[in-house]
């Protein structure tokens, strides 16, 4: 918890990268790069008491962002249920995110990505896991940590391909046969989610 | 200032994020193999009462309903 020249980054909402492992409320720094001012203002007011601590001092400072790029990327796959991958070191991860598969490799820029029904692919040297994904966000952090948080995460192989045929064309024959929006929605997520799962098993 | 650029269809026609990843959710838990379906689908289930007001006093309970979605 040194302070760094990153510090002065450190912005008041960055609350996205604050860490789990959180120090003692007394062991935090009493003061931080942008409180100075108030500090100094404070003690030419009021000399006697002790400045008050502010919010800022209370929030965890972003992590350091390492000045060489780290050779693996550390992966946090976590359902509402179960934490599927907990602080792996990977090579490279393939996310589902909305605007199509992306690629996050160590020293990726920090990025949010939303996610749509897809597959997931963490690769360790040789080998790939896949997982298909409902759906949920990415947060890839400046020191290569990728936070991938997903309502259900499913290996392929525990996926059944006829319930997936029969899921595709009943939703197929309620999208044309729907008539108010909420319907049509409804009939559409169903197509996206079963075209998603097909996708998933023959790709 | 301008709308925010082309919202999904699912908030087009009026859903929110939850139900739509909530939605999203359960399609695929119906999609899955037999043990780790019924698995699935026996996590998500709620069950709880519910009993209607009358003049200040609750009605008998309902019976425990469980569902899930």
């Amino acid at each position: 918890m040194l302070r760094q020249a990153p510090q002065f980054l450190l912005s008041r909402a960055s609350a996205a990268a604050m860490r789990w492992s959180r120090p003692f409320s007394t062991d935090l720094p009493a003061e931080t790069a942008g409180d100075s001012k108030f500090i100094d203002e404070w003690k030419k007011s009021i000399p006697n008491m002790d400045p008050p601590k502010t919010p800022s001092a209370y929030m965890a400072p972003r992590p350091p962002t390492p000045s060489t790029i780290p050779s693996k990327l550390t992966v946090n796959l976590v359902l509402p249920y179960n934490s599927v991958l907990s602080a792996k070191e990977v090579d490279m991860v393939i996310v589902p995110a909305t605007t199509g598969q992306m690629g996050v490799l160590p020293g990726h820029v920090a990025t949010i990505a939303e996610l749509k029904p897809g597959l997931l692919s963490v690769h360790e040297g040789n080998d790939t896991t896949k997982y298909f994904l409902s759906g949920g966000f990415a947060f890839v952090h400046a020191n290569s940590v990728a936070d991938i948080i997903a309502i259900e995460a499913t290996p392929v192989d525990q996926i059944d391909p006829n319930l997936v045929q029969k899921g595709l064309a009943e939703f197929q024959q309620k999208l044309s046969s729907a008539s108010t929006d909420i319907e049509k929605a409804e009939a559409q997520i169903g197509v996206d989610v079963h075209s998603a799962l097909n996708a998933a098993l023959t790709g | 200032m301008a709308s925010n650029a082309a919202v999904p269809f699912w908030r087009a026609a009026g859903m929110t994020y939850i139900t739509y990843s909530n939605l999203c959710a359960n399609l695929v838990r119906q999609c899955l193999k037999e043990p780790h379906r019924s698995e699935a689908l026996n996590r998500e289930k709620v069950h709880f009462s519910i009993s209607k007001w009358a003049e200040g006093k609750p009605k008998k309970p309902s019976r425990f309903l469980c569902s899930f979605l």
